[in-house]
C-alpha cells in the first residue's frame, strides 16, 4: 500500500544532509511551511542554499534558519521587505551569499528542472545587471525572431519543503488561494518533496479534476493543526 | 509660471482614464496600486497579480483580512467572482508570454526611448530586490511608468541615460507624472499633456530633453 503520510514532521526531514538546496514555498507570508522551516532548525542541517522568493519576515521561521547561522546561500527575487532586518544584517557583513533572480526566471528555472529542461532562453533581464553570472560575465544571449534572449539554467533541489491544504495518501494535494504561489513548482523540483497539509481525506476524497499537485511530485504528507496565516513583509 | 502638480490620486485617476474596457492590468506596489481606485465602475478591467491571482479585488473589510490572499505588496486583498488562483510560473507564463495588456509600475529613471531603473539604487549597502519588475517591464504588450518627474532635489527622472541599474531595455511605452504624460518612441519623448499653466518650452527645460509634441 502506498501511503506517504508520516506521523511527524521530524519523521520527515530526518536524512536532510548539511549542504543541502532547499526550496521552501511561499510568497510574502502566504503559502510558508512555518512548521517545516522548525522541523529544519531543530533537525541541524546546516551549510543549506535556500531557494524562496523572499529572505524571511520577522524573527521566525527563515529568519531563525538564517539567524541560527545555518544557511550559506540565499537563491531569492526579493530579499528586501518591512521585517527582513535578520536577512539584512547577514547579507551586509557578508555572512550568507545571495544569488538574486528575477521572480518569473526563478520559478520558470525552478519549473524546468522539474520538467527536465536543460535550461530556455528568456526576454526577462537581458541588458541589466542580473543577466550576469556570479563571477561578473555575460550569460549566454541569443537573438530569436529579432528579440534577444538569456540563457537560464534549472535549479534543481534535494528537498522542497511546502504547504498545502488538503492531501491524500498518494501525495495529491490541493492548495488555498494565493498560498498556492511557488508550491506546484518546487514539489516538482526537489529529489524529495514533503508537504504540509490541515486536513487529511481519504482516496477519492479529491475531486480529480481539481488537484493541484499530482501525487508523484510528493514523498512525504504531515498533517498539522491549522494556524490561520499572519500578516508580514508589511510595516505593522 | 503658474501651474499646480497632480496630486497623487489625480495621477493614479489620469492613469486610469487611459485604461479600456475590458483590460487585464498588473499593478506595480506603491503608487501604482493606487490607479485600482480610480478605474471607472462601467468598465470591467482584469486586475492580475504576481502571486497568482486573476481577477483581484479591493481590501477586505477590516476584521476580515485572509492573509493566504495578499498583493504582491503583501496587503490583504479579496477575489471578485469568477476571479482564479495559479502558481507562480503560470502567473508569469501570463506576462513574459505577452497575455497581459498593460502594467504600471513605478521608476527611479526612464530614458526617452523607454529604458527603465526601477529596481536598485546600486548604492552601496543597498539589499538589492527585483521580486516580478523585469519580467513585468519586458512581459506587458504595453508597460506604463508612473511618478514624479522630478526628484526631491528637484532633478529630472526622465534621462538621457539611466545612472541606476536597469530593469528593462526600451520596455516603456508612456510616462505618466505629476506634471506632464510623454510618450517614450524611437524619436525621443513626446507630450500627450500636461498640466493647465505649463507651456511645452518650460516642461522641456525642467526635463532637459528636446520634446515633441505628440
Amino acid at each position: 500500500m502506498i501511503d506517504k503520510f508520516v506521523s511527524s514532521i521530524e519523521e520527515a526531514l530526518a536524512d536532510t544532509r548539511d549542504g543541502a538546496t532547499v526550496m521552501i514555498g511561499g510568497f510574502g507570508t502566504a503559502g510558508i511551511p512555518d512548521e517545516l522551516i522548525e522541523g529544519l532548525l531543530a533537525q541541524g542541517a546546516r551549510e543549506l542554499t535556500v531557494v524562496n522568493n523572499n529572505a524571511g519576515n520577522g524573527e521566525q521561521g527563515l529568519a531563525a534558519l538564517l539567524k541560527a547561522g545555518r544557511v550559506r546561500k540565499v537563491v531569492c527575487s526579493f530579499p528586501r521587505q518591512a521585517d527582513s532586518q535578520v536577512f539584512d544584517g547577514l547579507y551586509r557583513s557578508g555572512q550568507v551569499e545571495l544569488e538574486l533572480v528575477p521572480q518569473g526566471n526563478l520559478a520558470e528555472r525552478i519549473r524546468a528542472a522539474g520538467a527536465g529542461i536543460g535550461g530556455f532562453f528568456t526576454p526577462t533581464a537581458y541588458g541589466t545587471d542580473l543577466a550576469k553570472k556570479a563571477d561578473g560575465t555575460l550569460k549566454e544571449t541569443r537573438e530569436i525572431d529579432g528579440r534577444m534572449y538569456v540563457y537560464e539554467t534549472p535549479i534543481h533541489a534535494d528537498l522542497a519543503l511546502i504547504r498545502a491544504e488538503c492531501g491524500d495518501r498518494w501525495g495529491n494535494l490541493t492548495y488555498r488561494k494565493a498560498a498556492r504561489n511557488f508550491g506546484p513548482v518546487m514539489a516538482m523540483a526537489a529529489r524529495k518533496t514533503v508537504a504540509t497539509v490541515y486536513s487529511q481525506v481519504p482516496l477519492g476524497g479529491l475531486d480529480p479534476e481539481a488537484v493541484i499537485t499530482p501525487g508523484i511530485f510528493v514523498q512525504a504528507v504531515v498533517q498539522i493543526p491549522r494556524v490561520a496565516t499572519q500578516a508580514g513583509g508589511i510595516k505593522a | 509660471m503658474n501651474y499646480t502638480r497632480r496630486t497623487k490620486d489625480e495621477l493614479a485617476a489620469r492613469v486610469a482614464q487611459d485604461i479600456p474596457e475590458g483590460a487585464t492590468v498588473n499593478l506595480g506596489i506603491g503608487q501604482p496600486t493606487l490607479v485600482a481606485n480610480h478605474i471607472p465602475p462601467s468598465r470591467e478591467i482584469l486586475l492580475h497579480s504576481e502571486n497568482g491571482i486573476l481577477g483581484m479585488g479591493p481590501a477586505p473589510a477590516a476584521g476580515l483580512e485572509d492573509y493566504d490572499l495578499i498583493n504582491a505588496g503583501k496587503q490583504p486583498v479579496t477575489l471578485l467572482p469568477g476571479g482564479a488562483y495559479f502558481h507562480h510560473a503560470d502567473s508569469f507564463a501570463m506576462m513574459r508570454g505577452g497575455h497581459l495588456d498593460i502594467c504600471v509600475l513605478g521608476a527611479f529613471q526612464v530614458n526617452a526611448q523607454g529604458d527603465l531603473a526601477n529596481w536598485h539604487t546600486g548604492e552601496a549597502g543597498a539589499i538589492p530586490a527585483v521580486g516580478g519588475a523585469m519580467d513585468l517591464a519586458i512581459g506587458a504588450k504595453q508597460t506604463w511608468v508612473m511618478m514624479d518627474l522630478l526628484t526631491k532635489q528637484g532633478q529630472s527622472k526622465l534621462v538621457a541615460q539611466c545612472s541606476y541599474p536597469l530593469t528593462g531595455i526600451a520596455c516603456v511605452k508612456r510616462v505618466y507624472t505629476d506634471l506632464a504624460t510623454l510618450a517614450c518612441t524611437p524619436s525621443g519623448l513626446q507630450v500627450i499633456d500636461m498640466v493647465p499653466g505649463l507651456s511645452l518650452q518650460a516642461l522641456s527645460e525642467l526635463v532637459g530633453l528636446p520634446l515633441s509634441p505628440a
